[in-house]
């Protein structure tokens, strides 16, 4: 029955080369942890990918409850974390997920530095993979402030302050990121709309940039 | 020594991955779905039983009186105003919608001044019976819907609506 689904569709639009091209490709033995269990260092950019999907799909859901606005905010974490069905583990993916995310995209930064794979011909995708990790930091910047708890807001205090310590323009960097003077409403849903669509869009972006080069270039070579 | 197995160590291998992973990648996403479905399988409110207004108020003539109340919103609690149109059939309260059932307007009593003794709905020109029963020929196909209603010391307490067909 599948298969000739698959057929008649593939029949009209010739859809087998596409995915054969994105699943066939060669893994080289010093990156197959099968061979040599060291090769495991290779596995932490797969991982971060793998956790970002998981923080997209938990964020999503969690978002059907979440409402950025300071009267309701911290109620409503609540009332999903509390009375949703499984609100605990959803929440809770999102969150240890997020530091997840952190420490694995370092390890993988740590395994592309040691073992020299940013050099030529690799230094855009190097580029590309810093930005990347700048996006992911915002992500957790931004997303720290959004259950609207002590916590959040010095956390933002502090993160603010340390954007007005740059010279000249830290003001108007404070400023800009908070939508005003103080830490208040505007905040709260400014944080939001970078949280859930500017970074995510930039990330989604530069992450299917960063795939292709890794196509196009192939895996860096053994040590 | 070969035999011809009936699954290829392939085969085997394809199943098993596709197992285990469909296996982790369920333990991920079920979570997540019953988390987004929790309102359909939230345990529906048991009713409540609101103060209206007192049986003296009442004649034989419907009239609409305010039913306040609170509604539960998850995180927020909402002061929610019904109209509800009521009047007294003989000595049974009767307490009807003022929701139209053809597309969900407001109707009023006697404002068509055709028909006075009638609930008109100025949409589409529906009209009801005192009772509610909704007069053919007119778009709305059921009668107006029915508060369940207590009366406890002279007052006049409503549940809910509920079509009364
Ligand atoms: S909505 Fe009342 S007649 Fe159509």
């Amino acid at each position: 029955m599948l298969q000739r689904i698959y057929d008649w569709i593939d029949d009209r639009i010739d859809v087998t080369p596409l995915w054969r091209d994105v699943a066939d490709h060669e893994v080289p033995e010093h990156v197959n942890p099968g061979y040599h269990f060291s090769a495991f260092v290779y596995c932490f950019g797969g991982l971060t990918f793998f956790t970002v999907v998981i923080q997209i799909l938990s964020g999503m859901f969690l978002t059907m409850y979440y409402v950025p606005d300071i009267v309701n905010a911290h109620a409503s974490v609540e009332y999903l974390q509390t009375d949703v069905a499984f609100g605990m583990i959803v929440r809770g993916m999102h969150h240890w997920g997020a530091s997840v995310v952190i420490v694995m995209v370092f390890l993988h930064t740590l395994r592309v530095f040691f073992t020299g794979s940013y050099k030529k011909p690799r230094e855009i995708n190097w580029v590309v993979g810093v930005l990347l990790f700048f996006i992911i930091l915002g992500l957790g910047f931004t997303g720290y402030l959004l259950p609207w708890d002590m916590k959040a807001y010095f956390a933002t205090q502090v993160g603010l302050e340390i954007a007005e310590s740059v010279p000249v323009v830290g003001d108007m960097i404070s400023n800009l990121l908070a939508g005003g003077e103080f830490i208040g409403a505007q905040t709260l849903t400014r944080f939001f709309a970078i949280h859930v669509f500017f970074l995510p869009g930039a990330l989604l972006g530069l992450i299917a940039i960063h795939f292709i080069m890794i196509r196009r270039q192939g895996i860096s070579g053994p040590l | 020594m070969e035999k011809n197995h009936n699954v290829s160590r392939r085969q085997f291998l394809t199943y098993a991955l596709l197992g285990t992973g469909g296996f982790m990648a369920a333990g991920l996403i079920m979570p997540m779905v019953r988390f987004g479905v929790d309102p359909i399988l939230q345990a529906d409110a048991e009713e409540d039983m609101i103060d209206v207004v007192s049986v003296d108020e009442l004649t034989d003539v419907p009239q609409a009186f305010d039913m306040e109340y609170e509604q539960d919103h998850g995180w927020h609690v909402e002061q929610v105003q019904e109209t509800v149109w009521i009047y007294l059939d003989g000595d049974e309260v009767v307490a009807l919608s003022p929701v139209c059932t053809h597309l969900g307007c407001t109707v009023n009593w006697g404002t068509d001044p055709d028909n006075p003794e009638q609930f008109f709905c100025p949409c589409h020109f529906g009209r009801f019976e005192r009772d509610g029963t909704n007069i053919p020929g007119t778009p709305p196909t059921e009668p107006l819907h029915r508060y369940d209603h207590e009366v406890r010391d002279g007052r006049v307490l409503l549940g809910n609506p509920s079509p009364q067909v």
